[in-house]
């Protein structure tokens, strides 16, 4: 088991932030969910509390990057985009600012906060923005290496997590390329491609549906979002001919959206293809195996999914 | 019409001289164009002249000098007051603000930082320039100057951004207020009552003090005391009208964007000459 992803990210805050003096990093008024304390304590001139004021901290993130820092903020996922998009929009976007926003609690991650604090819309505003770069964590190793991409990329770069940890997938930072998918488990008649923390849940959900039938499934952890890697869904498309998505998202504007645009405008044949996600609905409170049954992304309702997908077709 | 490379820091009365042309050389541009943001224009070019004229360490041959003061029109409609001050201070050449607006242009309706030399920060959804200029502030050592409208302040963003400033004691941050007391639908006081400006800045941490936002002399007193503060950001309040400078513009009540037809234009027409005779007596 990896330490919490928070735990990681202020790790790689204070890793980048000895390197580089320009890194900023603000926070509004969640240091203690997110444990950057430490940050504030070793690098107090690189730390801004903002306060409960989220599109100012937009704003002072965009007008330090004007003067050349590389600013990373955080806020909860809900918070840190669809409560401040115009401003991440324009004076990050369209000023052409590195803005590097790291929204935690990722959909049903956020579970007792409810559904005020649940983002399931969050990848498709970030998507919107243009030239954004949105990576959704499924690793210890994955979040390292977005961190280190976004310090480098400049841009709006949306990162979403877990605060809490998440079992490996990864041996180390090397085994991720930003912008590519990684293929967890390979397969012939049917392709998962899932992001974040349902990538874990469609490898349990392979292993089912492997041990009822005789499909062989191959599992992809998109964690970049956008872009996309096209080339690697177009090669599994064209391979297994049936492609599900999964994501703790809503299944409109997110990562099935982004798959299903590319792989129609691929012309790539297929036989089957579905979102699997929230469906049209608002969060609520819950543990996370409920809220992942209710939304229909746990490892037994994925498996399901796809059995009664490859029933029908 | 070309531009003569100016001789900085100006005097007063150079600065009057300053803030007429750039009067003349916007509304000429917006006459041409056949609308544009007449009255939010006009009421910042005095200021405009002051920081431009005087105060705002730049050089046009280098627009992006790293030691540079920053300025952030946060009022980004006001566009065409800042283009034709930077024109005229010799960023680009005169004949660009023909080019407001025409397609492709590099000189949109709202300021652009990615477009336009000498333009700091992109604006023009309300309530953001302030937050941008604060956290320029907090960044660098360079002084950070910003206009926001008075229904600009009707924006939740400003306040968060006034307090983020107050709280960091950013005194190298000096926020201007257009308060010209009209907005695109009527009257400030009818349709948000502002009260006090001057006190709530105060009430925020700020320093705060009003002056009359026509009155070069007055805006380049108290831009004087902002910069000898060093413990807080300075807010001058502009009791400004908006139009002003121009009769025509002024008696409009609802003078916030203005489409020009003949009558009005030959109304503006006339209105420029004036400017144009008042820079003569000025030389």
């Amino acid at each position: 088991m990896s330490q919490e992803l928070r735990v990681i990210h202020t790790e790689m805050l204070m890793e980048l932030a000895h390197e580089h003096d320009e890194i900023m990093v603000l926070e509004a008024d969640l240091m203690g969910s997110m444990s950057t304390g430490k940050f504030a304590k070793a690098h107090p001139k690189q730390f801004l509390q903002c306060g409960i004021a989220e599109a100012n901290m937009i704003g002072v993130a965009a007008g330090l990057s004007a003067v050349g820092k590389v600013p990373f903020v955080h806020s909860f996922g809900c918070f840190a985009t669809r409560r401040c998009y115009d401003q991440v929009f324009l004076a990050g976007g369209y000023a052409q600012q590195h803005l590097n926003i790291f929204g935690s609690d990722a959909g049903v991650t956020a579970v007792a906060n409810g559904g005020t604090h649940m983002p399931f819309e969050d990848t498709g505003l970030m998507r919107l923005v243009p030239n954004s770069t949105v990576i959704d964590v499924s690793d210890e190793y994955v979040l390292r290496a977005a961190m280190r991409y976004a310090y480098h990329h400049r841009g709006v770069n949306y990162l979403r997590s877990t605060r809490k940890d998440l079992p490996h997938l990864y041996q180390s930072e090397q085994d991720i390329e930003i912008g590519k998918g990684n293929v967890l488990k390979d397969g012939t008649t049917i392709t998962l491609v899932a992001s974040g923390i349902c990538v874990h849940d469609a490898m349990q959900a392979a292993s089912i549906i492997e041990e009822k039938t005789d499909h062989k499934v191959a599992v992809i952890d998109m964690h970049t979002i956008k872009p996309l890697d096209v080339d690697l869904l177009v090669k599994y498309a064209e391979k297994t001919r049936r492609v599900i998505t999964i994501e703790n998202h809503n299944v409109t504007g997110g990562l099935g959206d982004a798959v299903a645009s590319a792989l129609l405008c691929s012309g790539v044949a297929l036989e089957s293809f579905c979102k699997l996600g929230v469906q049209e609905q608002f969060g609520q409170v819950g543990s996370l195996d409920f809220l992942k049954e209710t939304y229909g992304i746990s490892a037994g309702k994925i498996a399901e999914s796809c059995l009664s997908i490859l029933d029908k077709h | 019409m070309q531009t003569q490379a100016m001789q900085v820091p100006l005097d007063l009365r150079q600065i009057e001289s300053f803030n007429l042309a750039i009067k003349k050389e916007m509304s000429q541009a917006l006459l041409n164009m056949g609308y544009g943001h007449f009255g939010g224009c006009l009421s910042v070019t005095e200021t405009l002249a002051c920081l431009y004229g005087h105060y705002l360490k730049h050089d046009p041959q280098n627009p992006k000098m790293i030691d540079r003061d920053l300025f952030v029109l946060s009022k980004g409609h006001a566009g065409p007051a800042l283009y034709a001050t930077l024109a005229l201070r010799g960023f680009f050449d005169l004949s660009w603000l023909q080019t407001i607006n025409a397609n492709g242009t590099n000189l949109p309706s709202h300021a652009d930082m990615n477009k336009t030399p000498g333009v700091d920060m992109t604006t023009g959804s309300l309530g953001q320039g302030i937050s941008c200029a604060t956290g320029m502030a907090i960044g660098s050592h360079s002084n950070v100057f910003t206009i926001v409208g008075d229904g600009e302040l009707q924006e939740g963003q400003c306040w968060e951004a006034v307090q983020f400033a107050a709280h960091y004691k950013l005194s190298n941050l000096v926020v201007f207020v257009d308060n010209n007391k009209r907005q695109l639908d009527g009257e400030l006081a009818d349709i948000q009552e502002p009260f006090d400006l001057q006190q709530k800045f105060t009430a925020f941490g700020f320093k705060s003090l009003t002056v009359d936002g026509g009155n070069i002399a007055e805006i380049c007193n108290a831009i004087e005391q902002a910069l000898a503060t060093t413990d807080k950001p300075t807010a001058i309040i502009l009791d400004t009208v908006k139009g002003q400078g121009l009769k025509t513009v002024v008696d409009i009540p609802a003078n916030h964007h203005l489409r020009i037809d003949d009558n009005l234009r030959v109304a503006l027409e006339t209105d420029i000459a004036m400017l144009e005779s008042k820079i003569e007596e000025l030389k």
